[in-house]
């Protein structure tokens, strides 16, 4: 039983992760209909350079937890900085282009990303700084630290910022409108330019985060991090039915559960035919199951909701 | 008068022609070591196969600064190979540790008529392009490539320097059970040709010294995150947690299972006794045990100089396999010096008979390929390096 609650303790920390990248994903498909590969990359560059700075940080003595929030509070405007660029050089003047040509240019600003992180932070593996208390509590017979009770809860925080926002501002409304006809929203007065650039920084910031929890709770950072990060991010959304919030945390959330849950009990499930390392492919199993039932995703409807 | 007027011509003749010949003479001095140096170098291209880019780049680029330190000596030494001066040129190709990738690079360093190949970094790689450069009748030395498939294939043309998993599985199995007294042992592996293979051995070798093995959990090579598997690993309660893989899972592993209230060791073989390992593992790393084909290099003659060196040309330090690649190089030329030719053909039988003396042993291939009587030796993590605890057989450079 204790085994159960740790794995779903597990699960529960990796899915406020993919949560959190989720979100990115899905409110740029809501608005403009794209697949932002370059996400994961975005989420590389922000654990990258919060490690910098921490690295910077460490000599000056302050205390742990200081220094991480330090390094977060660069990392931010940092990859906010990144997805305002990403979005005004490479996707906005294809805003017109056929659908195939800003996917494709996704997939290209991805690895341009990623080789021009390989040539800053180095190929090595970076590690992160033991800054943060790693004792565990026992919750009945499971082990959970202080961080990993402080990512489950700042990812939650963040997530209802993010909705109070897209439901109850001037701003959200104006992204909700794009989301919904771009053409008439600019008749009304919205400036979607602006608004398809904030929503790029929103999920930017969003992503950085993500990248400090990442790194902090897996002591790990490097320039190949992302693409899969993302890759599981980008199902953690289509799993919760993409262009929709609601549905991101869900599928983050659920794809975090279905792997730790996978990992630890496929091979007794199957009598050791499949090992863990197939945890994967269970949750993209799980994936393709929701998508025969539930083509738009677990909450999308038929004309989703879009952010 | 006649007489004395036709000398005359006759002895300028006599002498312009002295002098052209003595001219020639000169000219003749001066040009032949130039024309001999032209004529009498001969190039050799050894291609370089090891991950440049991806999780293990780092050990990749390792693997390369040996080779190119050795290929720096042969040059600055002008080696003669049959009467000529040997000029070496390395050719650095980038696998990612990927198999298919490494069968690509295989093929167009196959292509190339590469004099020989050194490489690949990962067993995974070694072992599908090993078949390439067999048919390419096109040596191969493998100075980190330990999965014993690798010369169990029949192939002439595949050699490495280092000991295998065999060896070094039974050596892990054996240290675990009789020196820790570990009874339950949990394995770990990361489903590569590596990672696996030594699991393998690791696990017979266990089995057979008493040990029961409480559970067998897999990863892969670019996984970060170890909490489910470690959390069904620490459900069976295992004295010892044995991995097979690399150091950059090993590292944050060893880390995870310090924050999931693990007491256990772990067990690694080589692909996590590095330098990189403890930086990935912090603090977690205290404790843990891997072992390493070959002798510690400051026990090697001229360990303490090659680590100098390494660090004054490449200002890092060296990660692993680094020697194991110089020696792969220094082999090679060796052959091909012995053999007086850089044809396949000729320095094979030369490299296979081979006794050298190598930076990291006496180099001895056995009837397969293998290195002879292959060290192992066994470390702790304490304070943040690797600290020697016991070296098993093998036979220390003459």
């Amino acid at each position: 039983m204790d085994i159960l609650i740790q794995q779903i303790i597990n699960g529960l920390v990796l899915g406020s992760i993919y949560a959190l990248v989720a979100l990115g994903y899905t409110m740029v498909y809501g608005i403009l209909g794209l697949i932002n590969f370059a996400h994961g990359e975005v989420v590389m560059i922000g654990a990258l350079s919060a490690l910098t700075a921490i690295g910077l940080l460490v000599p000056s003595g302050l205390p742990g937890p200081v220094v991480v929030l330090a390094g977060l509070l660069i990392a931010i405007p940092v990859c906010m900085a990144v997805g305002f660029t990403i979005e005004r050089i490479a996707y906005r003047p294809l805003r017109n282009a056929p659908r195939l040509a800003p996917l494709i240019t996704a997939i290209g600003v991805s690895i341009v990303l990623q080789q021009l992180a390989m040539m800053g932070w180095g190929r090595n593996y970076h590690t992160f700084p033991a800054l943060l208390s790693v004792t565990a509590h026992k919750v009945g017979g499971a082990a959970i630290t202080d961080l990993q009770i402080i990512i489950v809860l700042t990812a939650a925080l963040l997530m209802a910022a993010l909705v109070w926002l897209v439901t109850r501002t001037r701003l959200g409304r104006a992204m909700r409108a794009s989301a919904e006809n771009p053409a008439v929203a600019r008749l009304m007065g919205v400036d979607v330019d602006r608004v398809i650039s904030f929503t790029f920084v929103l999920g930017s910031g969003l992503a950085a985060v993500a990248g400090v929890m990442v790194a902090a709770n897996y002591s790990i950072a490097h320039y190949a991090m992302g693409f899969m990060l993302g890759l599981k991010a980008f199902t953690a959304a289509v799993l919760g039915g993409i262009g929709n919030l609601g549905g991101a945390m869900l599928g983050g959330l659920l794809l975090g559960i279905i792997e730790s849950l996978a990992a630890g009990y496929i091979g007794d499930l199957t009598g050791g035919f499949l090992g863990s390392h197939y945890k994967d492919v269970f949750a993209f199993f799980v994936l393709i199951l929701v998508l025969v039932f539930r083509p738009s995703g677990l909450m999308g409807e038929k004309v989703a909701e879009r952010a | 008068m006649t007489p004395i007027t036709s000398s005359r011509p006759l002895t300028a003749l006599v002498a312009l022609s002295a002098c052209l010949l003595a001219a020639c003479g000169q000219k003749d001095d001066a040009a032949a070591p130039a024309a001999a140096d032209a004529a009498a170098t001969v190039t050799i291209r050894l291609g370089h196969v090891a991950p440049l880019t991806g999780p293990q780049a780092h050990l990749g680029k390792d693997n390369e600064n040996g080779a190119r330190l050795a290929i720096d000596d042969l040059n600055a030494e002008k080696l003669l190979i049959g009467g000529k001066v040997a000029k070496f040129e390395l050719l650095g190709e980038d696998d990612q540790a990927d198999p298919r990738q490494g069968t690509t690079v295989a093929q167009k360093l196959a292509d190339a008529h590469v004099n020989a190949v050194i490489g690949h970094l990962n067993s995974g790689t070694t072992i599908p392009a090993s078949r390439i450069y067999h048919d390419a009748g096109i040596v191969q030395v493998s100075p980190s490539a330990t999965n014993p498939t690798y010369t169990r294939q029949g192939y002439k043309t595949a050699f490495r320097v280092f000991a295998d998993d065999v060896q070094q599985g039974s050596v892990l199995g054996g240290f675990a059970v009789t020196k820790l007294g570990a009874k339950k042992i949990a394995i770990i592996d990361d489903r590569t040709a590596y990672g696996q293979g030594l699991a393998d051995e690791f696990d017979k070798a266990a089995k057979a010294a008493g040990a029961t093995i409480v559970t067998r959990e897999y990863t892969t090579d670019k996984e970060t995150d170890f909490a489910a598997i470690l959390t069904k690993v620490k459900s069976t309660r295992p004295d010892l947690v044995f991995y097979g893989g690399m150091d950059t899972q090993a590292g944050p592993m060893a880390r995870q299972l310090r924050t999931l209230n693990i007491g256990a060791p772990m067990l690694f073989g080589d692909g996590a006794c590095t330098v990189e390992f403890h930086k990935l593992a912090g603090e977690g790393a205290d404790g843990h045990y891997c072992s390493l084909p070959g002798v510690p290099l400051d026990q090697m003659a001229g360990g303490s100089a090659f680590r100098d060196r390494y660090k004054a040309k490449y200002n890092a330090d060296i990660q692993l396999y680094a020697p194991y690649a110089y020696d792969a190089v220094r082999v090679v030329a060796e052959a091909m010096k012995q053999a007086g030719s850089v044809d396949t053909a000729k320095f094979l039988p030369a490299l296979a008979a081979l006794n050298y003396p190598g930076l990291t042993a006496q180099i001895q291939f056995d009837e397969k390929g293998d290195i002879r009587d292959g060290a192992i030796t066994l470390y702790q993590a304490k304070g943040g390096a690797w600290s020697a605890l016991e070296t098993l057989g093998g036979k220390a450079p003459n």
